[in-house]
């Protein structure tokens, strides 16, 4: 299996220069930029077109990712992937790093999604922040995002990566603070930054161990070069990576920033917190395949993390009242699931970046959802105040329904295909891990069902418990079309995308093929359990949300649920593991500072000025003394050039 | 005696003039005499228009034929007194652009009448009735700009000059100017004259020293090109050397002077708080770049072949001049004499690309002078705008709590300043590493530990800068009206520019860098 | 016949020895009766002008302006005397340069004269 994925790997690295439409890639990256430059330096002057210009920016770039596309798949498949050298970026002595992009089958997939999930958002943010006095900024934001996000994973290096890494994160902060004339918000924007840095810094401390052993970060160069390092080398880096990809994806144990990150306009929700940006972290684990499948420790690692946070996802979700935050909690329970199958290895990475797919497509449609039921709802969000809105928002509705099927893994719906996949996947292997992990896998579907349910009937049926003053209406079309397309793709798209195993295949030149392998479950028996698991919570749900009175004021409830609504205690854990000491470590070390390393530096300090301030008096403003100054110079060059010699 | 006599040519020759390769020049003189002719006939509220566009024009002119003519015009022209080679059109190019940006800030009118930062009268005597009636009448002196573009003329020679004589015509044409230039200030009057003078005593000392180790030097060889002192040194006699030391170093010193190396550097701080802080920014870019041009050529073309005699002068003076520069620069309360310490120190990091002898030490020395130079024409046009009163606000408690009032203006000083501390993403960083990498490599123990220092005194001025950012935006505003005036749109384009490049050069150097490696070949 | 420069450090020896001795003797030897006009400041023979506006000992810029000239004029006939006595040889090349000298060296007039560096007062 090992030396399969190190030959498609290394088929990769032989990646041909690129030709035809695919040498214009770079636009991709560029006109969103180029978008977000005209908006924020034309200021003011483009307040009235701004929006629209930015929009067809972003529209602009799925065209140009459709055309490379399609060229891509008039060729056969051991040729699709393609090298872009864009310019020659550091050139330094030895290490002469290229900027260049990789466009292959997993970079093109991202780059459809992004760009048309996208598109449609900014479509939807036209009407959504149509009121906004600052509309401009975020559009301009947004197109920041797209590219930056583009960059990422059109790079073809780890730095490149890093660049677009930080680009996503910088747009991510400007979004959620974005209205940050609200102080929560702009705390929640500050936590998203903090969290994301502690990943960030293991993704480079990764760039650097690579750097320093292998001498390239190129992905074709490390691919190479990791065949002949060591087990433990590899295992750093894949750890170091899976932090920065825990960071960025939300998940255990820096899983807090993504509730909080709600705070930004809803458009942000669905397009950087549910579709894209978070997801990045699983691109970053499955791109970097060819260190995890040498590395099982590391990759081990990454299937605990995904499995513990699919339950701790879905945990919290269950407990949410507000109706974002339970979306939250599910996108970071469905990343979980991501997560677990990119640690699988070659068996379960085609069907992360599958899920992943059509997870941007239901998750940004129910997200936008969320949006046009706030839009009609005077901007509430909790579920509790919502209620028998199918009626008032028919097209919110349904859209909102086949998303909410998808996500259960109904069939023919789209999470079915790529869910029950992962599921199946997880059941593979020897020993304890494909029971424990199959299993963690096949319940978190049942919770799903659960809370999602739960999130759909206390939204659009049961009674209405409005507030007196809301009059809930249906969005205009500029929001509804967008949300109609997407639920159109978390309808179909699973079904299209695998008939034929045809997304698997596509992208296994880039992950790497795996042998027929069984589960330890017979397939049919793993389905039958999981909907079984669904139906049943699907019931537990309309018992409990639909057939019951739902209480305007959330009930105390049971430990467990208090727990789940306070996020199972992530902030209290932080802030009591990692802030108070971290409070008190900076204390003492400011202590120890003042006292010691202060008196060396401060001596230092002290050593300098008192030096400065005694030659300052050598400048005393009279030509005379700076004559003599340069004449005793002179003399003191000359008697050290002649001692010398 | 009656040899030497003998020994003249009898026939004069004429000299084979390549207009190609010095039209750059040509022009921008061009453009100095039309704007002499400019203040001597046209009406006077033209002045002011004509000057700056005569001067623009020429500018750029001159550098679109540099840079479309010239290139391919590349040799020995005018009987190799003049040099245009790579280094030459580089620096020459780089002067160009730089002054551009210079007379962009020195047009700056702040709403008034005649540029601001410009006595109406020169010549008039500091408070007395004849400057106050100037100024009524709205006198201005235009004169800064054939000035300016008559020291641009000098700065262009200087790095191309194939003979010690053309090195000392283009030292003096390019500092005769500027001593005028610093005496002009409109506000403290007294203390820009005296600026002035201090530069043209210390320069007319320093001149006489190059003047004096010419003289030496062809007492030596018998010539004055550098190609012949070079053939010289190889192949000594032994007879007369004990003229080559001394020709060196007083020619050395000479140059040293000029751009600011402790123990010549005396004049800069003065001269930097006095000048009109255009006319200080302008100095600063393009003088260092001129004069690190000369050192370039004298060094690289002249006077390698006995680098080992002389080396360890240049090196204590390197070695100091970091020193001085960077710890002088802490106890500074006033923003233009801490660039001005800054510039010192810069100084130095450049004294130790030179000192590589290697043709990677010539381009890093020459991305640096690009690096520095766009970043401080651009600092200084900013200290121009900061006043309180009408006046500029230099002192640097009137900086406090700029970064509240005025977030953009603090912000873009604070990145030129990250800049000048060699912060990544900064053009200060590729350009210290592309200075240091070819010491480390070629300059043997004494590159290293020349690098050392320089690391241990970018240590010593980043904390200078931070601590002015520090103040910027933490510190609460001293009291009195501090505002950032808004500066018209040449001046805006010209801090753009210098910021935009200084952000450029931090993030994709390898244009640059690869263009200065390709053009550090001397030609003999 | 030992280095011909020999002879000309004796002359420059004599030269010397013979100022320091003049300034020595004179102070010595001469009658020193001081009256008001020797003690004013040399000025070319001309009236001192009294002190400019301000203080100190000022020299009105007019001399300078008047100097600058000279020199300036001077410089031109320099390179005019060899010009005109090597015209033959140089041809037009030479000439044109100098036509070119010539001119430059008039806007600078122009300048003075415009401005009004040639009125006295």
């Amino acid at each position: 299996m090992t030396s399969l994925s190190t030959l498609a790997a290394a088929e990769g690295s032989a990646a041909a220069a690129a030709t035809g439409i695919t040498s214009a890639a770079w636009l991709l990256v560029a006109l969103p930029l180029l978008g977000a430059a005209v908006l924020l330096l034309g200021g003011r002057a483009t307040d009235k077109w701004g929006p629209l210009f930015a929009t067809a920016m972003s529209w602009a770039a799925f065209v140009v990712g459709f055309l490379v596309w399609i060229s891509m798949i008039g060729r056969p498949a051991d040729g699709r992937a393609m090298h872009l050298t864009l310019f020659e970026w550091i050139p330094a002595g030895s290490f002469n790093l290229q900027a260049g992009m990789l466009v292959d089958q997993l970079s093109v997939a991202f780059v459809l999604l992004v760009t048309f999930v996208g598109s449609l958002i900014h479509v939807y943010s036209i009407g959504y922040m149509e009121h906004d006095p600052d509309k401009r900024r975020f559009f301009a934001y947004l197109n920041l995002f797209v590219a930056s996000m583009l960059l990422l994973v059109l790079a073809d290096s780890y730095l490149l990566l890093y660049v677009g890494w930080e680009g996503v994160g910088l747009a991510s902060y400007l979004l959620i603070g974005f209205w940050n004339h609200n102080p929560a918000y702009a705390t929640a924007a500050n936590k998203a930054f903090v969290v994301n840095r502690v990943g960030d810094f293991g993704l480079s401390v990764a760039i650097m161990i690579m750097f320093v052993t292998f001498g390239t970060v190129t992905f074709a160069g490390v691919s190479q070069a990791a065949g002949g390092a060591s087990e433990a080398t590899l295992t750093a880096i894949g750890l170091m990576l899976l932090l920065g990809a825990c960071g960025k994806s939300a998940q255990f144990p820096l899983q807090s920033w993504l509730g909080d990150a709600m705070a930004g306009p809803t458009p942000v929700s669905a397009l950087i917190h549910a579709a894209t940006m978070v997801t990045a972290g699983v691109y970053l684990v499955v791109r970097s395949g060819f260190i995890f499948n040498a590395a099982p420790d590391a990759q081990l690692v990454v299937v605990i993390v995904g499995a513990i946070t699919l339950l701790f996802g879905a945990i919290v979700g269950c407990a949410k009242d507000d109706i974002k935050k339970a979306l939250a909690a599910s996108t970071m329970s469905q990343i979980g699931y991501m997560m677990l199958a990119a640690g699988l290895g070659p068996v379960g990475a085609a069907f992360a970046i599958f899920h992943l797919i059509t997870h941007g497509f239901f998750k940004a449609g129910m997200f936008l959802g969320a949006g046009s039921v706030m839009h009609g709802m005077n901007d509430q969000v909790d579920m509790r105040r919502f209620g028998a809105l199918s009626g008032a928002m028919k097209i919110t509705w349904v859209t909102f329904g086949l998303g909410w099927l998808a996500i259960l893994g109904v069939p023919p719906f789209s999470g079915f295909w790529s869910k029950d996949k992962i599921i199946e996947a997880a059941f593979v292997g020897e020993g304890w891990r494909p029971w424990v992990f199959g299993l963690t896998a096949m319940i978190g579907a049942g919770i799903t069902a659960f809370y999602m349910s739960r999130l759909f009937f206390m939204t659009f049926h049961g009674k209405k418990r409005w507030t007196d003053d809301v009059h809930p209406h249906e969005s205009p079309l500029v929001m509804t079309v967008p949300m109609m397309v997407l639920a159109v793709g978390s309808a179909l798209l699973g079904l299209v995308l695998s008939i034929g195993g045809t997304f698997t295949h596509w992208l296994e030149p880039v992950v790497g093929s795996h042998g027929e392998e069984s589960p330890v479950l017979a397939v049919p028996v793993i389905t039958v359990l999981t909907l079984l698991l669904v139906a049943g919570g699907i019931g537990l749900a309309w018992m409990r949300y639909w057939r019951d009175e739902v209480p305007v004021v959330a009930p105390t409830g049971s430990l467990a649920t208090q727990a789940a609504r306070r996020d199972l205690y992530q902030d209290d854990v932080n802030e009591g593991v990692f802030m108070r000491p971290g409070i008190h470590l900076t204390r003492s070390l400011v202590f120890a500072d003042n006292r010691g390393v202060d008196g060396a530096v401060g001596g230092m300090a002290a050593m300098v000025g008192g030096t400065s301030s005694r030659l300052r008096r050598v400048q005393n403003g009279f030509a005379r003394s700076y004559a003599l100054t340069m004449l005793a110079g002179v003399v003191a060059i000359f008697a050290l050039v002649w001692v010398i010699q | 005696m009656t040899a030497l006599i003998t020994s003249l040519p009898t026939e004069f020759k004429v000299a084979q003039v390549d207009y190609s390769a010095i039209a750059p020049m040509l022009i921008v003189t061009a453009g100095a005499l039309v704007g002499v002719l400019v203040e001597a006939f046209a009406p006077r509220r033209l002045r002011y228009a004509a000057q700056v566009g005569v001067a623009l024009v020429a500018l750029v002119a001159a550098f679109v034929v540099l840079v479309t003519v010239s290139v391919d015009a590349q040799g020995l022209t005018l009987e190799r007194a003049v040099v245009i080679d790579g280094p030459a059109l580089f620096l020459q190019g780089t002067v160009l652009l730089m002054s551009v940006l210079g007379v962009l800030t020195m047009a700056e009118r702040f709403g008034g009448e005649s540029p601001d930062a410009f006595t109406p009268m020169g010549a008039a005597v500091p408070g007395s009735p004849q400057e106050a009636s100037a100024m009524r009448a709205g006198l201005m002196s235009s004169e800064v700009f054939p000035l300016t573009l008559f020291a641009v003329v000098g700065m262009m020679l200087f790095p191309a000059a194939g003979d010690l004589l053309t090195m000392f015509v283009a030292l003096e044409v390019l500092s005769l100017p500027l001593y005028l230039l610093s005496g002009l200030a409109r506000r403290r009057r007294l203390l820009s004259q005296e600026a002035s003078l201090k530069y043209f005593l210390l320069g007319a000392f320093s001149s006489a020293f190059f003047l004096f180790g010419a003289a030496l030097m062809y007492g030596y060889s018998g010539s004055i090109y550098l190609g012949d002192i070079s053939k010289a040194i190889t192949s000594a006699s032994g007879e007369l050397d004990g003229l080559l030391i001394p020709g060196v170093v007083f020619l050395l010193v000479g140059l040293l002077f000029k751009v600011g190396a402790v123990p010549f550097h005396s004049w800069t701080p003065d001269v930097y708080q006095g000048a009109p802080t255009p006319v200080t920014g302008f100095m600063a870019a393009c003088t260092k770049v001129a004069a690190f041009g000369a050192i370039l050529r004298l060094v690289y073309v002249g006077l390698e072949a006995n680098r080992w005699d002389w080396r360890a002068g240049v090196i204590a003076v390197a070695a100091l001049t970091m020193v001085i520069g960077s710890v002088l620069s802490v106890t500074q309360t006033d923003v233009k004499r801490l660039l001005a310490y800054s510039s010192i120190a810069h100084a130095g990091f450049i004294l130790v690309a030179v000192l590589a002898f290697d043709k990677l030490g010539v381009a890093g020395t020459m991305f640096y002078l690009v690096a520095y130079g766009f970043a401080t024409i651009a600092a200084f046009g900013i200290v121009s705008m900061v006043r309180q009163g009408g006046s500029e606000a230099s002192h640097l408690s009137q900086w406090a709590g700029l970064g509240r009032n005025h977030p953009v203006v603090a912000a873009v000083f604070a990145f030129l300043l990250l800049a000048f501390a060699g912060i990544p993403l900064t053009s200060g960083f590729t350009a210290k590493y592309a200075a240091f990498s070819p010491a480390i490599a070629f300059g043997g123990r004494a590159g290293v530990s020349l690098v050392v220092i320089g690391v241990l005194c970018s240590v010593i001025t980043a904390f200078v800068y931070v601590r002015l950012i520090v103040l910027m935006y933490f510190t609460e505003p001293a009291g009195g009206e501090v505002v950032a005036e808004m500066p018209s749109p040449m001046t805006t384009v010209a801090l753009s520019i210098g910021t935009l490049v200084t952000l450029g050069l931090g993030i994709f150097p390898a244009q640059v860098l690869s263009l200065a490696e390709s053009s550090s070949v001397f030609l003999r | 016949m030992t280095n011909p420069y020999v002879p000309l450090l004796f002359l420059l020896a004599i030269g010397g020895g013979f100022a320091v001795f003049s300034v020595f003797a004179a102070s010595i030897a001469g009658p020193k009766r001081y009256n008001r006009a020797k003690l004013d400041a040399y000025e070319c023979g001309i009236e001192p002008t009294p002190q400019a506006a301000g203080g100190g000992l000022r020299v009105p810029i007019k001399y300078y302006l008047t100097a600058m000239l000279f020199i300036i004029f001077d410089i031109e006939s320099v390179f005019l005397y060899p010009f005109a006595v090597a015209f033959n040889q140089l041809g037009l090349f030479a000439l044109v340069e100098m036509v070119l000298f010539i001119i430059t060296v008039f806007v600078a007039y122009a300048y003075v004269w415009r401005r009004g560096g040639l009125e006295w007062d």
